[in-house]
Formats: C-alpha cells, sequence, structure tokens
C-alpha cells in the first residue's frame, strides 16, 4: 500500500450532493459530524468545492432534472474520487421507482463504490460504511 | 549556503511548516473540544497535505500561468518572512536595517496571491471572494501598520526589529505600558483577520461562498495554498510575540506564549459568529483605528 493511498484514506473529504432526497438523508449526514458521533476523528471532513471532494455522498431518487448536474459535478471532482449512495432512494429509487420523472438509478449513471442503505441511514451505519470504504480502499488498490 | 539552509531548513521553511501544522492541528482540536467533540489526531494536517499532493490538478479554462503561479508566489514570499523573523528571533544582532518594513511588505503578499489566484480562476463565487479579501486587506492593514508605528516609536525611532528586541530586553516588554498594550490588542485584531479565522474569514466563507478564494482549487496547489496558511499561523504570533512581548525569547518562554497567543485566536475564533464585509471594515476603520492611533500618541508623549 502506498503513502498515497493511505493518506486517501486518512483523510477522506466528502462533498455532498442532494439529487431530490426528502432531506431526512440530508440531515442523517451532518448528524454524522455532531458531537455525539464525531467523524472528523477519522479525517473526514464536510467541504464546499467539489474541487476539494475525495467522495461524493449522493442522497435521493435519480430525477430528470438533477441527473445531468450530477454528472456534471461528477466530472468536475478531482481523481481519485469516490462514489457513496446513501439511503434507499439513491440505492433503488424507493417508493419512486415508478414516478413519472424518475427513469434510471443511480449506478447505472456513475461508478458507485459503497452502498448505505436505510431511511434514512442511521449515522452509525453511514460511518460503518465509511470504515468498510477504507478497508475496500486498502485492500483493492 | 548558509543562506539556503537558513532558508529551506532552519528557521525556514521546514521548521516553518512542521509548526504551522501542528498549530493547525492545535486549532482544530481545541475548536472540537469546545464544540464537546474528540477531534482529529495529530498528524492529521500532515496526512491532508499528504494526500492533496497525490490528487489530480484541474487548472480551469482560464489565464492558466497565473493561476498555477501565485500560489508558490504568496508560499515563497511569506516563507522569506518566516526565514528573516527566526533569524532575527535567534541572533538579534544579525538582523539588516529597516527589516520590519520588508517583513510587513511580505506579510501581504499570501493575501495579494490569493487575490490574483481567485480572480484567474474566472469562477463567479471566487471573484466575490477576492473582492472581499481586498476589502478585508484595506481594513486591517491601517491599524495594524499605525500600532507597529507605535511600537517603532516606542523603541527610539528604530525601524530594525533586532534593536527592538534589545530595547525590550534592556527596559521590559512593550505590552506592560499603555501605548503598547492597546497596539498589541489592534495587531492581534489584525493577525486575526490575516490569518482568516473567524469572525472575519469572510473571503473564504464555507456556508456562502463554497470556499470563496479557493473554491477552484485541487490537488497541488490547495495543498500549497493550505501550506500558506500553516506558515501564516507560524510567522503572525511569532512577529506579535517580537513586537510586543520581547523581552525573553529563551524556549522555556518563548514556546508558553506561542500557544497562548495561538490559543486565545482560536478562542475569539470558536466563540465569534462570522461578520459581513462592511461590519469588518466598519469595525476595524473605527474602534481598532482609533484604539492604534491613541496608542501612537500615547507612544509619542512616552506613556
Ligand atoms: S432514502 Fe428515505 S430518507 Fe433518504 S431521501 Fe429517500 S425517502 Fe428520504
Amino acid at each position: 500500500m502506498s503513502i498515497k493511498t493511505k493518506a486517501l484514506t486518512k483523510s477522506i473529504w466528502v462533498f455532498h450532493i442532494s439529487c431530490g432526497s426528502c432531506n431526512n438523508c440530508d440531515i442523517e449526514i451532518l448528524d454524522c459530524f455532531t458531537p455525539r458521533h464525531d467523524i472528523e476523528r477519522f479525517g473526514v471532513q464536510l467541504i464546499g468545492s467539489v474541487r476539494h471532494a475525495d467522495a461524493l455522498l449522493i442522497t435521493g431518487a435519480m430525477n430528470r432534472k438533477s441527473v445531468p448536474r450530477m454528472k456534471k459535478i461528477y466530472e468536475q471532482a478531482p481523481k481519485p474520487c469516490v462514489v457513496v449512495a446513501v439511503g434507499q432512494c439513491a440505492l433503488s429509487q424507493h417508493m419512486f421507482r415508478y414516478s413519472y420523472n424518475v427513469r434510471e438509478p443511480l449506478d447505472e449513471i456513475l461508478p458507485v463504490d459503497l452502498y448505505i442503505p436505510g431511511c434514512p441511514p442511521k449515522p452509525e451505519a453511514i460511518i460503518a460504511g465509511i470504515t468498510k470504504l477504507v478497508k475496500k480502499i486498502n485492500k483493492g488498490k | 549556503m548558509k543562506i539556503l539552509l537558513n532558508f529551506l531548513v532552519f528557521p525556514g521553511l521546514l521548521t516553518a511548516v512542521c509548526v504551522g501544522l501542528l498549530a493547525g492541528w492545535f486549532d482544530r482540536k481545541i475548536s472540537a473540544r469546545l464544540q464537546w467533540r474528540v477531534g482529529p489526531p495529530w498528524y492529521q494536517n500532515f496526512i491532508d497535505i499528504a494526500k492533496l499532493f497525490g490528487k489530480e490538478t484541474i487548472i480551469p479554462r482560464s489565464s492558466r500561468w497565473t493561476f498555477i503561479l501565485s500560489p508558490y508566489l504568496g508560499f515563497l514570499s511569506l516563507v522569506l518572512a518566516a526565514t528573516v523573523l527566526g533569524k532575527v528571533m535567534l541572533w538579534p544582532s544579525e538582523s539588516f536595517y529597516a527589516d520590519i518594513i520588508v517583513i510587513l511588505y511580505l506579510l501581504t503578499m499570501p493575501a495579494v496571491s490569493m487575490m490574483i489566484g481567485a480572480s484567474s480562476s474566472r469562477n463567479p463565487l471566487a471573484s466575490v471572494g477576492a473582492s472581499r479579501e481586498m476589502k478585508l486587506i484595506l481594513g486591517y492593514e491601517l491599524p495594524f501598520i499605525l500600532s507597529l508605528i507605535a511600537v517603532i516609536i516606542r523603541c527610539q525611532d528604530s525601524i530594525q526589529l533586532g534593536s527592538i528586541i534589545n530595547y525590550q530586553a534592556s527596559f521590559g516588554s512593550n505590552i506592560f505600558s499603555f501605548s503598547g498594550a492597546l497596539a498589541f490588542i489592534a495587531a492581534f485584531f489584525a493577525m486575526q483577520a490575516k490569518l482568516g479565522f473567524a469572525p472575519f474569514d469572510i473571503s473564504e466563507a464555507e456556508q456562502e461562498i463554497m470556499g470563496g478564494t479557493l473554491i477552484e482549487y485541487s490537488g497541488p496547489l490547495l495543498a500549497v495554498f493550505k501550506l500558506t496558511k500553516a506558515v501564516l499561523l507560524y510567522t503572525m504570533p511569532l512577529l506579535l510575540i517580537c513586537l510586543f512581548m520581547g523581552k525573553d525569547l529563551g524556549w522555556m518562554l518563548l514556546i508558553p506564549k506561542y500557544i497562548g497567543i495561538v490559543l486565545l485566536a482560536v478562542l475569539i475564533k470558536n466563540t465569534n459568529p462570522r461578520i459581513r464585509i462592511d461590519q469588518a471594515l466598519r469595525f476595524f476603520w473605527g474602534p481598532v483605528t482609533i484604539m492604534a492611533v491613541i496608542s501612537v500618541i500615547l507612544a509619542a508623549v512616552g506613556l
């Protein structure tokens, strides 16, 4: 394992994209940064600009308006960059599956590295997911 | 050779970066503890920098060379300032004539380079950040220079850092006089704004303008900006110590002084919300400038 991947797994800066979620998943993501869970212990930081991102947290069912924008944001992120699908909506379109506005699930659009299920997923689940991601990166690359 | 060694290793680049990154961790840890969190481990900032150097650099369709070179401009001139300052603190007799003015100029370079870089990226939010940074410079430079003038008048009109330190070594620190204390407060606020700490983190407001001036930077160039921030966190408190508490500069007293100043800045940062740019200007040109002017008058009278 090189220094590069080691450093990457110890300091993951996440950028949060909401592609039409009901906002509960977004609130649970913010919960990870509160005193109770404090994910900054692992070097995870929420940042404001995609150019600084190491991981994209995507929530919500992909609708026609948000898909092109999300693709654009993914292209703007500097590589290596992982994509994390948070919440049932992003995983399987959930209850919006037969909606007129929702066409394809997230993993048919972008290469998703990690799925975190739940509606909304608990902060504990998100943290567990991130530790799994770190293990996966360490093994894979 | 010795000069190069000074610039690259001892008071310069390497020391400044290491101490600055540690101070940056101290800032993050104290902030975390104040919010009842645990906070990152001590090597976190080093890892962040290492990671940024391993990432891809994206250069927007813009004026390419200014975008690439401006971070290095700010970083190198700031390291030069750190070197001059560190040498003076170690060997006061080795300072050259008017080095305080040189340091003053070099310390403005990071902000200028940030403005150049932000405006050459052609991002609207970055240009908002750049214009805010520019207004902020106009705000804090005036009281900062005035407080320097107060110190200079107190130390028998000498514009040489070495003799300012020597004066304080024989007549006591500047901060224990009325004019020195007022000037210290003014300079402290200017330092807070230079470091980009809240309540003056207006140009990099994460929530309003997504990182402002840094929005288009990624990878190694962003790392250089982060290193600039770290070196600034090393240089500014040391400069204040040099100007206002220069009585004993042995290691045993220097380190508590440094930690004390950084701690005070972090406490102010964590207990104040961000203010608007017009409020910041009014604050700097109003109370802070008045305080600095009073300190200059008091110093001229001899208090
Ligand atoms: S998964 Fe559930 S909580 Fe999350 S956006 Fe969808 S409906 Fe909302």
